[in-house]
């Protein structure tokens, strides 16, 4: 069942003859995690506070759950959580009464709003500490106590900007266990993000954008394809006979490249491993290391702004 | 900026919505701050010493005709050389400048506004929170202290307001909320317009400061600019009378001395020079009815409060357009 939660139509932006957001299409589906990637600057944020209704449009459409974020801002902002990069709270007020505050904002019944919140701050591991001043959190417990308010707000989509910069790699983890939290939870992910690898192993499909534009969308591995070329590394480690010609008479390999001593990069047009590993062994090679070589995003991301610069 | 037709951009859902959980918030934040004690304190310490003095003189006093009450406000006493009121013309701005400089900016700062913003609620209800929040601690404040001085002179005086003394006195508090509520105006204007809170409070101090040291100067050198050289007729010496006090009233600070001298000084006739065919028939010295004087001051109090909706309503096309993004 494909069921599109925000599509975006020609969104532009223009902040005077600068297009920070130039007619981009995007459509996010409803439990995906779906990653804005690129560089600072180039209309990420921007698509996000179009998508909620903060910042006028300057042309095309935006439709989230139905909604015109132009018009019914407020049904928009009901239905979706919006996590800012580097959120804010009221450093004076416990997290119990920064979040009693939003949910008063929504409209909650009291008796309801204090269970909820209750269970909001359970699900981020945050139960501990809801009568603690937010002034004593870390940067880490800030953005999960911004989790915890999407939680709360049962938001059916949550947007998440820069969730991760400047958090320590423990957090960073926990904090995407609880993006992946979010997700088992129906609700509909869009993060945005410069970091890479950290996105990578949540992301479902993700965007490239660069100058405002979306250059590449698509899921990781069909991203790599597209800027790495198509084909399927492994790598091997092996002793023995003349392995590199033994790897050249496996079916579907389409080049053999030396990596070191002892080490070749196979690229294949399928996954190969099994057939690699049976014709090394009854070539009476020993076979030390067979690894997948998952295609990085940040390679793709590296090589697709290399060739971007070198275009232009 | 771009508009199709009038409905088709027409935002949807009441603007005052979520108004009550920021006025309440804002109402608490305010109470609560160790900056309200202070602001408190601040008003007490000034308005106290012109109030007792005030009160030893009055003491003395033994006509029962005259306000007794009101002229605790208005007395200039020899050892302070300042009334209550004219403490309360200088203090005010520097209350509602002190509850208002950083309330939009201060959000920037510590950006919950994108978060604030991105729940269900228009701006317009977050600004009118915020305004009416800074209003009504500011009013609560002044509630307290002019309780404070009519506890004072009942103790003191030992003889209770009249029915009118009252009226007059309410009337009072009412032109000083709208007083205060012209600087509240002003310094939230100022907090949005600048990000940075030492800026924005630097800005409205400084304005009011114009207003008190500077404008009054100002305004005599451009009437005496204007003036011609010889003065022939009356009519000459009444026009330039109203020039200078034309620019006198665009300070806040004057409307508010103008209509507080109207209500509690109830012999007042008129606010500007009195021509000799204003005079036939009065009895110097003798009391208006509270409708003759509130119809004296009538244009001062509108004034104030046009310009208490008029900044806010510059504050609120600021805030209107502004970024969100920190």
């Amino acid at each position: 069942m494909i069921d599109t939660v925000i599509e975006a139509r020609g969104l532009t932006k223009l902040y005077g003859s600068h297009r920070a957001v130039d007619a981009i299409d995007v459509g996010i589906r409803r439990g995906e995690i779906f990653g804005l990637l690129g560089p600072n600057g180039a209309g990420k944020t921007t698509t996000i506070l179009m998508m909620l209704g903060l910042t006028e449009t300057s042309g095309g459409s935006v439709d989230v759950l139905g909604f015109d974020p132009v018009r019914q801002p407020l049904e928009v902002k009901r239905r979706v959580g919006y996590l800012p990069d580097a959120v804010g709270f009221y450093d004076h007020l416990t997290a119990r009464e920064n979040l009693r505050y939003t949910a008063r904002l929504l409209g909650i019944p009291r008796h309801e709003a204090e269970t909820r919140i209750a269970e909001a701050m359970e699900s981020v591991n945050l139960a501990g500490v809801l009568d603690k001043r937010v002034s004593t959190f870390s940067r880490g417990m800030r953005q999960r106590l911004g989790i915890a308010e999407i939680v709360m707000k049962k938001a059916e989509v949550a947007i998440l900007d820069e969730p991760t910069s400047g958090l320590d790699p423990h957090s960073t983890f926990e904090l995407l266990e609880m993006i992946r939290g979010l997700k088992r939870a129906g609700v509909a992910v869009l993060l945005s993000s410069h970091l890479l690898d950290r996105v990578q192993s949540v992301c479902d499909r993700v965007a490239l954008f660069n100058k405002g534009r979306i250059a590449l969308m698509s899921t990781v591995v069909e991203l790599a394809n597209q800027v790495l070329g198509a084909g399927h590394p492994i790598l091997v480690e092996a002793t023995g006979t003349d392995i590199a010609a033994t790897l050249r008479g496996v079916e579907g390999v389409q080049s053999v490249v030396a990596e070191g001593e002892g080490t070749w990069r196979v690229i294949a047009d399928r996954d190969v491993r099994a057939a690699v590993a049976g014709s090394i062994v009854t070539s009476g090679g020993a076979l030390t290391r067979l690894a997948d070589l998952q295609p990085s995003l940040e390679e793709v991301y590296t090589r697709y702004f290399e060739e971007a610069r070198r275009a232009a | 900026m771009r508009r199709k037709d009038a409905s088709a951009v027409r935002r949807q859902g009441s603007p005052f919505t979520g108004f009550g959980p920021v006025f309440m918030k804002e109402l608490a934040d305010h109470l609560s701050s160790v900056r309200m004690m202070v602001l408190t304190l601040f008003v007490i310490a000034f308005g106290a010493f012109p109030v007792a003095s005030s009160l030893q003189t009055l003491r003395t006093v033994v006509d029962p005709n005259s306000f007794l009450f009101l002229r605790i406000f208005t007395l200039e006493p020899e050892q302070v050389g300042i009334s209550f009121i004219a403490a309360l013309n200088f203090i005010i701005p520097l209350m509602a400048i002190g509850l208002g400089f950083d309330s939009v900016n201060s959000e920037f700062n510590r950006r919950t506004l994108s978060r604030v913003l991105s729940q269900p609620i228009y701006r317009d209800a977050l600004l009118l929170g915020k305004f009416l929040a800074g209003l009504a601690t500011f009013a609560v404040a002044l509630v307290a202290l002019w309780l404070i001085v009519v506890g004072a002179g009942l103790i003191l005086l030992g003889v209770p307001p009249r029915g009118v003394e009252v009226a007059r006195g309410l009337g009072f508090l009412v032109v000083a909320v709208a007083y205060g509520g012209v600087w509240l105006a002003i310094s939230m204007f100022f907090s949005v317009v600048f990000r940075s809170t030492a800026t924005s409070a630097l800005c409205s101090l400084g304005l009011w400061l114009f207003f008190f040291l500077l404008w009054p100067q100002i305004a005599s050198a451009i009437v005496s600019g204007a003036a011609p050289s010889e003065i022939r007729s009356l009519e000459e010496y009444a026009a330039i009378q109203d020039m200078a006090m034309g620019l006198m009233r665009l300070s806040p600070g004057t409307l508010f001395s103008e209509a507080v001298l109207g209500l509690l000084s109830p012999e007042t006739r008129t606010l500007g020079p009195m021509l000799p065919a204003q005079m036939r028939g009065a009895i110097m010295g003798a009391p208006l009815p509270l409708d003759q004087s509130l119809l004296l001051i009538w244009p001062q109090i509108t004034g104030l409060i046009a310009g208490m909706i008029v900044v806010f309503a510059a504050a609120y096309v600021v805030f209107q357009r502004e970024e969100v993004r920190a």
